[in-house]
């Protein structure tokens, strides 16, 4: 019997949807029958809808509360997650690449002195030595590498979000476990004073059913208001290329990609935007992708399901009043 | 009577000396950036080529290889803190076939000294063995108040050297840093959020990784162009570190590694001119119930 061991999330008194992900993953590495899947839940208020995980592939679901889990107290997690890895001694422990996943699993790996697979969007069990193999993006997206686990110890997986679809198993009875654990406010070396968070307008662009983003073939800052108008008009939200924001065109909260926020809309329009696979890694989920751009060689035509070349300052406005008039 | 003033002068001299290096001592803040020389992530996808036997990405003859993105915003901000306050920048890379022109860019932006760790056996390191090296170098060094690291890299994308680094060290780790300020023996940084930012503090010696929000790296200037010239970088080799090979071995087996290939195929849509086109643009979608 294996243990395989996966740290949810709480955020907004609610269970978040990278938890859910996780167990849809984790139970895809489930050999044998009695391979047990458990959930950590670490926090300081942890909401009662955690049964829900029960009905999504939960076997056990181990519950840490404590008023020192604050998310700004990374030492703190780091000490919990340490402590939980021990008691369940797993054979695999699965983390989202959230903000806090990616903090605390780098960490706790090198504390236990085992590997971590980074941003990993398959995971499968490889026959012959028992171990995990990992398919992920590298160079960007440019390429896609499969690494297998080896040797012993916990293998520590770091799984990329909104690519494991949730899966309801129908079950809603398992095991409840509630930790307690030994926390130290000493341990705290770093100490949150302010979060300033930008006011957001219109729909969130990580929710937004379509999407229309402009990249640095715009030319300048005000040729992104047509973009804005289109993404009213389509009830959408508007996204960036990197370079845009960082020409100070648009803030970083627009910027779509690697290193800014990944989108899964139905619809992503794009516009003078190459699609450097940097790029294409915030948006690769999306189900169909609608190119605009002058150079037909340019690379997110590999990439779309519409394609025009041309001028989008022709084709831009005519295309807004169809839509209009379509509407 | 000649004994006696040469003996104050020299007790005057002798003093002032002293407290200049306590003052020193005091203020000079040390700060560590390690970057990594990496292949040029701009080249065009039709000239990105991957060696299946070795499982490699190949080299593309006549692009040299820059220093990861991440790595430049940490040198600036590494000269950003030197702007304000007394400090001192060493910049540390491990690796192999360094590029002597590409790594000196940090002297010549105004860092201090360039310590680069080379061989053979540094080449493709995961990061449990860089976190190693890095470590057995920054033992070396011996004190420090800050580290700064990219916050990845453009190529393995791993984000796990720094916060490893800072847990072999077991120093605080403050990750994707928009602006960080040292203020008496500690620190605020601006961690960026995607809807925001946390301004978090810290005390020193403490590691920060940083991100491309805090703003373009500058230009070496002449002064510094020529300043770097003079500079010869310290070279440490794996005897220099007494580093033991076995712990250099890769703890994750690289099974394969290729191009992905995209099996969508793109419609494309055409007009008369462009207007025509953005107008049958409009009716495909609507067609494909997609607006």
């Amino acid at each position: 019997m294996a243990n395989i061991l996966l740290f949810g999330e709480v955020s907004d008194k609610e269970i978040s949807s990278i938890t859910y992900e996780l167990l849809s993953a984790a139970n895809k590495l489930k050999v044998n029958e009695d391979d047990k899947v458990i959930v950590a839940l670490l926090g300081d208020v942890i909401p009662d809808s955690y049964e829900d995980l029960f009905s999504y592939g939960a076997q056990a679901i181990c519950l840490v509360s404590d008023h020192l889990l604050k998310r700004s107290n990374l030492e703190i997690f780091l000490s919990a997650s340490e402590q939980v890895v021990n008691k369940f001694n797993p054979d695999i422990v699965l983390f989202g690449k959230t903000s806090i996943g990616r903090d605390i699993a780098p960490r706790l790996a090198f504390k236990l002195g085992v590997p971590v697979a980074q941003d990993c969007i398959d995971l499968e069990i490889d026959q012959k030595t028992n171990k995990i193999m990992v398919t992920r993006p590298v160079y960007g997206g440019s390429a896609i590498a499969k690494l297998l686990f080896d040797g012993i110890g916990p293998q520590i997986v770091i799984v990329r979000p909104k690519i494991f679809e949730p899966l309801n198993v129908r079950e809603n009875k398992g095991e409840l476990i509630e930790l307690n654990i030994q926390l130290d406010a000493g341990l705290i070396k770093t100490k949150l004073i302010e979060k300033v968070l930008r006011e957001s307008k219109g729909i969130p662009l990580e929710s937004a059913k379509v999407v229309v983003a402009g990249g640095r073939g715009l030319g300048e800052a005000a040729n992104f208001d047509l973009l804005k108008e289109l993404a009213q008009v389509l009830g959408g939200a508007v996204g960036a290329s990197r370079a845009v924001c960082d020409a100070g065109w648009l803030d970083h909260e627009y910027q779509i990609g690697l290193t800014g926020k990944t989108i899964t809309p139905d619809l992503y329009i794009t516009v003078g935007i190459s699609g450097a696979s940097q790029h294409m890694a915030g948006c690769s989920g999306s189900k169909n992708i609608v190119a605009i751009n002058k150079d037909p060689s340019a690379n997110i035509f590999s990439s779309a399901n519409f394609g025009v070349v041309g001028d989008w300052n022709a084709i831009l406005p005519a295309f807004l009043e169809a839509v209009r008039e379509l509407n | 009577m000649f004994l006696f003033i040469l003996y104050i002068i020299i007790t005057v001299i002798l003093t002032y000396i002293l407290l200049y290096l306590i003052n020193i001592g005091v203020k000079l803040l040390k700060i560590l950036v390690c970057i990594k020389q990496v292949i040029d992530p701009e080249i065009p996808a039709s000239a990105f080529r991957i060696n299946v036997d070795s499982k490699k990405v190949e080299e593309t003859v006549g692009i040299l290889p820059v220093i990861n993105g991440f790595c430049e915003n940490a040198v600036e901000a590494a000269l950003r803190i030197k702007d304000v306050s007394e400090a001192n920048v060493t910049i540390l890379s491990i690796g192999n076939k360094f590029v002597t022109e590409v790594v000196k860019k940090p002297l010549s932006m105004g860092a201090d000294q360039l310590i680069l760790i080379e061989g053979s056996e540094f080449e493709d390191l995961d990061p449990i063995a860089t976190v190693y090296v890095l470590k057995s170098a920054i033992e070396k060094i011996g004190n420090f108040d800050l580290i700064l690291c990219g916050r990845q890299a453009s190529d393995w994308d791993n984000a796990l050297v720094p916060l490893g680094l800072s847990e072999m060290l077991n120093l605080p780790c403050i990750t994707i840093a928009q602006k960080i300020e040292v203020i008496d023996q500690g620190l605020i940084v601006q961690k960026t959020l995607s809807n925001g930012y946390e301004i978090i503090e810290s005390s020193l010696p403490a590691l920060v990784t940083v991100t491309n929000e805090l703003g373009d790296p500058r230009y070496p200037n002449l002064k510094g162009i020529m300043a770097a010239s003079r500079k010869i970088p310290t070279i440490w080799n794996a005897k220099d570190l007494d580093i033991d090979l076995e712990n250099l071995k890769p703890k994750l087996k690289l099974i394969d590694l290729k191009i992905p290939i995209s099996d969508k195929k793109c419609e494309i849509i055409k007009g008369d001119d462009d207007e025509d086109t953005g107008r049958k643009l409009a009716i495909r979608l609507r067609e494909a119930k997609l607006i």
